[in-house]
């Protein structure tokens, strides 16, 4: 457990460590706004990316509807700070609870159904909230919510990425963690172990619905608008391209697929080679599946193991 | 009254859908792939029609066959160069595939060939109302279904009166042995891309003729749908898909008539949700089970 | 059983036990009784329905017909972690390991439902959780020590012999402190020698855990060796039960197996 204590302290004076020098850059205006806004939309695809592969990548359930949880917990959020005046901070939790409150309810029905099912099933309730959205008025319908205050900086994106994606690490070294792991190895072999599948797939559905949910709350008080259209199955394609890409059954891998591929449309715009975005985007996809189908980091991460091999003795500690 | 003319609307909607779903099926009881780039063919048809006939001066009944042969050679070419190599791999890798083919040609058509904005597709003949009692059927919606049907009892008779149909129905079943006996999987792989695709190329020109605006992205939504049909129907069961699509082509037409436009897609997605609780193997699907 | 003795009440109580796919009937009127510390060989030629029917008592496949009780009380009907979770453990005749997991996490996974803590605990890192997963870990290890598979704990269990990936999915469902442990084709694929260690080893956790076992196996001499009774399926029905001398000889056994190659004990 010593090791794993020193990790995470490691971990979180590195990430206070970066906190200090964006602070830096972006309070003296060498980064600008526009910057700054890309920095925060990777931040919340982190959010996004590692809770979708917690479904994913280490349940090994294919699920695609997960925009429609970001849409959740966007609506609940925007609603009770410009409508209640809630605090932000409550009001972006209520918006995850909320979210994850249709993960539940979405969850354990669909969950019992297996592979191709499962993600067309996932696929279309992320539709039929779309449609539920368009169709409520006090929602905006399909014009969308404008207005919505701004209350989203870069503290409050990096202090939820960081605290979202430590929660999510947690789950996953832990035995709910290792019990989903298992449901994805070999379910059979798990129901015989004592593991209750079907609980698990739904309590990791929820978990990560939670997070995408907090995720759109961030998202709707940055760009302050949003609309039923945002969170459509192409945005839930989105997050599971940075998932695979970046290796499913690996939290860096999603933290570093989300980044880079958050930033490759900007790239494309710096060469004017704007409207080939999703041309380009399409085309190193699927070059990614025939040659390196792991994604960037397979199901490794990036641990302290790394610098221990240097003579010293074998690292024979819990991940 | 009013009820009937909408089944027959959806009727003649539900059988482009049955078009389409057909070759999702196919290829999924073959090589157990979603082809979400399967409505994208759908949408290359109707572009090689619009241009059989605007450019090449075609009538309706070389466009289609043009429109055919041109998806099928497309469906065989995306098959070799992004499936094949896959064959081996996980499913999720097989269908993030298929979306990046997806995308590909349709954003390739958006931004490269044909350009984002619709165009029109030029009618193949004046549009006459035929009167059955009250009921109004157009000629349109009758050479929808009269083609439909046709192509589906070609299909019929490929799949099972002839030596290749054999060939494709042992792959589905048991893809191993049927190397084993001497069959060139390679071949029926591609031959059932060929077919499936062809018939997603003919609803594509099917649709340009009764709804005359193409452009680009017009497959994703029929695609989502005849997936959708398909799985309700039980994927991998040829049977199933037809019954499947009419199916979500009735339920679609009677919502927008009946309920709301708005709602139509959600409807759509709702009934394959329901059916899927409580059948999980689709209407016609058989439950497979895993050997302990 | 003497008689004027109490009769005990059986660790599993198996009757008319029976179960239909469609048209074909793969186990029909099997019935066991399975008291504690019995050791039990279930054999019989290929196709005869022997993990069939520890399926159908690990609640993997719901009977047609028939009863199983546990202490008594019925498990018919239930899931099979519910099952687990009355003592009942199991090992799987083709080897269903967590491949990517470590061989100490696989052993941690039956240990999922007897040494529990909360999300709440997990996200915040408090002392019960450290506490537990303290716990966990130490019980693995000692039950890997007992397999001698403590020296490869972080290994991943893609990458052990074979032997050893069978020897880990005996101590996987022993971490679910089973009372009565279902082996199913225990010894497939070792050679003598990993035969020979096998049986003692069988011997060994019966004794130390206070075990029951019924056990599926091909391999005679480890049957013959330490099955004090022994039941035949041929065709889902039960051809024969008795104690290894009755079964060598009977006829109907014999029959059941001629044709086919049998390791002679």
């Amino acid at each position: 457990m010593k090791q794993h204590i020193r990790n995470s302290i490691v971990f979180l004076i590195g990430a206070g460590i970066v906190y200090a020098i964006l602070a830096f850059l972006i309070e003296t205006k060498i980064l600008n706004d526009f910057y700054v806004q890309v920095l925060m939309i990777i931040g919340i695809n982190i959010i996004l990316a590692c809770s979708l592969n917690l479904v994913i990548g280490f349940t090994g359930q294919l699920a695609l509807g997960h925009a429609g949880f970001m849409s959740v917990g966007a609506y609940t959020a925007a609603v009770l700070t410009m409508n209640f005046h809630v605090p932000f901070l409550i009001a972006m939790i209520c918006g995850g609870l909320m979210a994850a409150a249709f993960g539940l309810a979405i969850g354990i029905p669909t969950l019992r159904l297996k592979g191709d099912y499962l993600a067309i099933t996932t696929l279309g309730f992320g539709e039929i909230i779309r449609v539920f959205i368009v169709n409520i008025d006090y929602l905006g319908g399909p014009r969308g919510l404008p207005g919505i205050e701004k209350h989203t900086n870069y503290t409050w994106v990096f202090v939820i990425t960081v605290l979202s994606v430590l929660a999510i690490r947690f789950i996953i070294n832990s035995s709910h963690g290792r019990a989903m792991i298992s449901v994805r190895e070999d379910e059979i072999a798990a129901e015989a172990m004592g593991i209750n599948t079907t609980k698990y797939k739904v309590a990791a559905f929820a978990i990560a619905a939670f997070f995408a949910g907090i995720g759109g709350g961030l998202y709707a008080h940055l760009v302050r608008f949003v609309d039923p259209l945002t969170f459509n199955f192409l945005k839930s394609i989105d997050y599971v391209v940075f998932v695979v890409a970046g290796g499913m059954g690996s939290l860096t891998g999603s933290i570093v697929g989300a980044t880079a591929l958050t930033l490759l449309p900007e790239a494309l715009r710096l060469l004017s080679l704007a409207k080939y975005r999703m041309l380009v985007y399409a085309v190193l996809l699927l070059i990614l599946m025939l040659f390196r189908p792991q994604g960037l980091f397979g199901s490794k991460e990036i641990s302290l193991k790394v610098f221990s091999g240097l003579g010293l003795k074998r690292a024979g500690g819990d991940k | 009254m009013e009820l009937l003319q909408q089944l027959i609307n959806g009727l003649a909607l539900g059988s482009v859908y049955a078009l389409i779903a057909i070759g999702y099926t196919m290829v999924y009881g073959i090589i157990k792939l979603i082809n979400f780039a399967h409505g994208d063919i759908y949408m290359l048809g109707a572009y090689l029609g619009y241009f059989a006939v605007s450019t090449l001066h075609m009538s309706f009944i070389p466009a289609l066959l043009t429109a055919m042969i041109g998806c099928a050679i497309i469906g065989m070419t995306v098959e070799k160069i992004a499936y094949k190599p896959l064959r081996n791999s996980a499913r999720i890798v097989l269908l993030i595939t298929a979306i990046a083919v997806s995308l590909i040609i349709e954003h390739g058509m958006a931004t490269v060939l044909v350009g984002p904005n619709p165009r029109p597709f030029p009618a193949f003949f004046t549009q006459h109302n035929f009167m059955i009692g009250s009921l109004q059927i157009g000629n349109f919606q009758l050479i929808n279904l009269s083609v439909a049907i046709i192509l589906v009892l070609i299909l019929q008779f490929i799949v099972y009166k002839t030596k290749t149909g054999k060939a494709m129905r042992a792959t589905s079943f048991d893809m191993e042995a049927a190397q084993l006996m001497g069959i060139n999987i390679n071949n029926i792989i591609s031959v059932t891309f060929a077919i499936g695709s062809s018939l997603a190329g003919a609803a594509g020109v099917l649709v340009g003729m009764m709804y005359p605006r193409i452009d680009p992205y017009m497959g994703i939504m029929p695609g989502l749908k005849a997936f959708v049909a398909a799985v309700l129907g039980g994927i991998g069961v040829l049977p199933g898909a037809m019954l499947g699509g009419l199916l979500m082509g009735v339920a679609e037409t009677l919502t927008k008539a009946f309920i709301s436009t708005r709602l139509s897609d959600a409807i759509a997605f709702s009934i394959l949700i329901i059916i899927l609780i409580f059948r999980p193997a689709g209407l016609l699907g058989k439950v497979t089970r895993e050997k302990v | 059983m003497v008689n004027g003795e109490v009769k005990k009440v059986p660790i599993m109580e198996v009757s008319n036990l029976t179960i239909r796919f469609g048209g074909l009937v793969a186990v029909s009127e099997f019935n066991v009784e399975l008291y504690k510390n019995d050791l039990i060989g279930l054999i019989g030629p290929n196709g005869a329905g022997k993990t069939t029917v520890f399926n159908l008592l690990t609640g993997v496949y719901q009977p047609t017909e028939g009863e199983i009780k546990v202490e008594g009380s019925s498990v018919v009907g239930m899931k099979p972690y519910e099952i687990t979770k009355k003592k009942i453990a199991r090992t799987f005749q083709n080897i269903r390991l967590f491949k990517e997991m470590t061989v100490i996490d696989n052993v941690k996974m039956s240990y999922n439902f007897q040494i529990k803590y909360g999300y709440f605990d997990t996200i915040l890192r408090t002392p019960k959780f450290f506490a537990k997963e303290e716990e966990i870990t130490r019980r693995s290890l000692e039950l890997l020590k007992v397999f001698k598979l403590d020296g490869k704990a972080y290994e991943k269990a893609k990458n052990l012999p074979y032997g050893e990936q069978r020897r880990l999915e005996i101590a996987r469902a022993m971490a679910a402190s089973p009372k009565l442990l279902l082996l199913d084709e225990p010894a497939a694929g070792m050679n003598p020698q990993e035969t020979h260690d096998l049986m003692n080893l069988i011997h060994e956790i019966r004794d130390n855990f206070d075990l029951t076992i019924l056990l599926i196996e091909h391999d005679m001499k480890l049957v013959m060796g330490i099955c004090e009774k022994i039941v035949v399926l041929d065709y889902g029905k039960i051809i024969a039960k008795g104690t290894p001398d009755e079964i060598k000889n009977n006829p109907k056994v014999i029959e059941a197996y001629l044709g086919e190659e049998v390791t002679h004990a």
